[in-house]
């Protein structure tokens, strides 16, 4: 049941997705940071974390589980040292997500060679 | 008042240069387009063998020359002038592509429209008695042009619908002041029309109207109609510009359907090579022109063509300041003979 939700969830998400790329003018580029911005908003209003209680990894996966780990790690870390948690908290919470992202990222440069889509 | 200037825009040449000879170079996708039997030469792969998408543009501009050189029968020496461009910033397919020719070379700038640009300078400089073999060129690739206009392969973004696919591909003519046809007869020079499209992925509805515009315009300076024509023939609308470009005309009292096409739309199966609105590129319409619409006109299936190269004028940097796209296109009126 759990894989089927987060099948779901995780579809719906990225359905969204191309019909923003397909019936608006918004570049890939632009949507990906819609979707962060998403994430964020919803986590902060508590929608975010209900919908992963639904769809588990289907809805941390997506680029709106990015933002919402960026706010909850800003939440924890309010409550944790106050104020200055603002700025450091959701670095702290999505460090292995960015650190994985630059690492990955280089070894696929290095190993894989750009082609043009058939 | 200038005796060879008729009507607002259109040059009428005295001594119409003959197109000696042609040659066109495209990527292995044209290769298995609608066209694929009509060019010189069909590259196996995007990098043909060179370390950069840039680098292979500049292949295709200098093999395109080289195999213009060997069908002209000319050497390097007997060429006056080279006149060419390409979409990559300060059009280095060409200048890289031709810096080993050792022959004058002037770049152009216009977008898709550099092909009937080029050849519309080259034109009167043979007109005028200024050189005796002109070379104009043009080149485009799909991923270099993505990386420039759009956004890297690397990326692996998704296309959007209206989105038109850059033609891998090169496509050279040579003009000369002596010989049998096809003969360029005459040449109106569009305006720039920008009607405040700013959807970079929708550039045949930016060009659309400039088309509309400069083929009007062919048809009141010269008093000629549609039907005088084989073959009208825009250069990279896609199905959607071209939709939109008899349209207007439509609307201005103009039905040219009977006899037109779209180099974009020619030279993919775009129901079956996925790519979505058609072709573009100053490499689209010349290489539709030097491989297909040449060689038709010498085989005499196609006597009189009007061909329009239509090209769309923006920058990354004008697109980023959320400036809309202005288009352009110049036609060039192509005849068997001089009848």
């Amino acid at each position: 049941m759990s894989y089927l939700s987060a099948f779901l969830v995780g579809g719906i998400i990225c359905a969204i997705g191309q019909i923003l790329i397909d019936k608006t003018k918004l570049t890939s580029a632009r949507i990906l940071v819609v979707y962060v911005v998403s994430g964020v908003i919803l986590a902060a209003f508590g929608v975010y974390q209900k919908i992963i209680d639904i769809g588990g990894a289907g809805a941390t996966i997506p680029l709106t589980g990015f933002g919402f780990n960026l706010a909850k790690g800003i939440f924890n870390e309010v409550d944790r040292i106050g104020i200055l948690g603002i700025f450091t908290g959701g670095f702290k919470a999505a460090s292995a997500g960015l650190s994985a992202a630059v690492f990955f990222g280089y070894i696929m440069a290095a190993l894989g060679k750009p082609k043009a889509k058939k | 008042m200038a005796e060879k200037h008729i009507g607002k825009q259109t040059v009428a040449l005295k001594n119409p240069p003959t197109i000696k000879a042609t040659a066109s170079i495209v990527g292995p996708k044209e290769g298995r387009g609608e066209l694929k039997q009509c060019f010189d030469l069909i590259i196996p792969d995007e990098l043909w063998g060179e370390s950069s998408w840039e680098k292979a543009e500049s292949k295709l501009v200098r093999e395109a020359f080289a195999k213009l050189l060997q069908n002209a029968k000319l050497s390097n020496d007997k060429i006056d002038f080279i006149l060419a461009g390409d979409l990559l910033n300060q059009c280095i397919a060409a200048s890289y592509g031709l810096r080993e020719t050792n022959v004058p070379f002037l770049g152009l700038y216009g977008a898709c429209s550099t092909m009937a640009e080029s050849m519309s300078i080259g034109s009167m400089l043979i007109d005028g008695g200024f050189a005796d073999n002109v070379v104009c060129l043009t080149s485009s690739h799909f991923c270099s042009a993505e990386r420039q206009f759009r956004f890297p392969l690397e990326l692996g973004s998704q296309r959007t619908p209206t989105a038109q696919w850059t033609v891998t591909g090169s496509g050279a003519v040579a003009l000369a002041s002596q010989g049998t046809g096809p003969y360029i007869r005459n040449i109106t020079v569009g305006k720039i029309n920008d009607l405040g499209i700013t959807d970079i992925n929708n550039m045949g509805a930016a060009m659309a109207p400039a088309a509309a515009d400069t083929i009007l315009t062919h048809f009141a300076d010269t008093g000629l109609v549609p039907e005088y024509y084989d073959l009208i023939v825009t250069g990279d609308l896609g199905k959607i510009g071209k939709k939109l470009c008899l349209d207007i005309l439509r609307m201005n009292g103009l039905n040219i359907e009977a006899n037109y096409n779209d180099c974009g739309v020619m030279i993919f199966n775009l129901n079956e090579q996925d790519t979505h609105a058609g072709g573009s590129g100053c490499g689209c319409s010349a290489a539709v022109f030097a491989g297909h619409i040449y060689k038709e006109m010498m085989k005499g299936n196609l006597k009189r063509v009007l061909f329009i190269a239509t090209g769309a004028l923006m920058s990354p940097v004008s697109l980023q300041q959320k400036e809309s796209i202005p288009g352009i296109a110049h036609a060039v009126s192509i005849h068997r003979s001089l009848d």
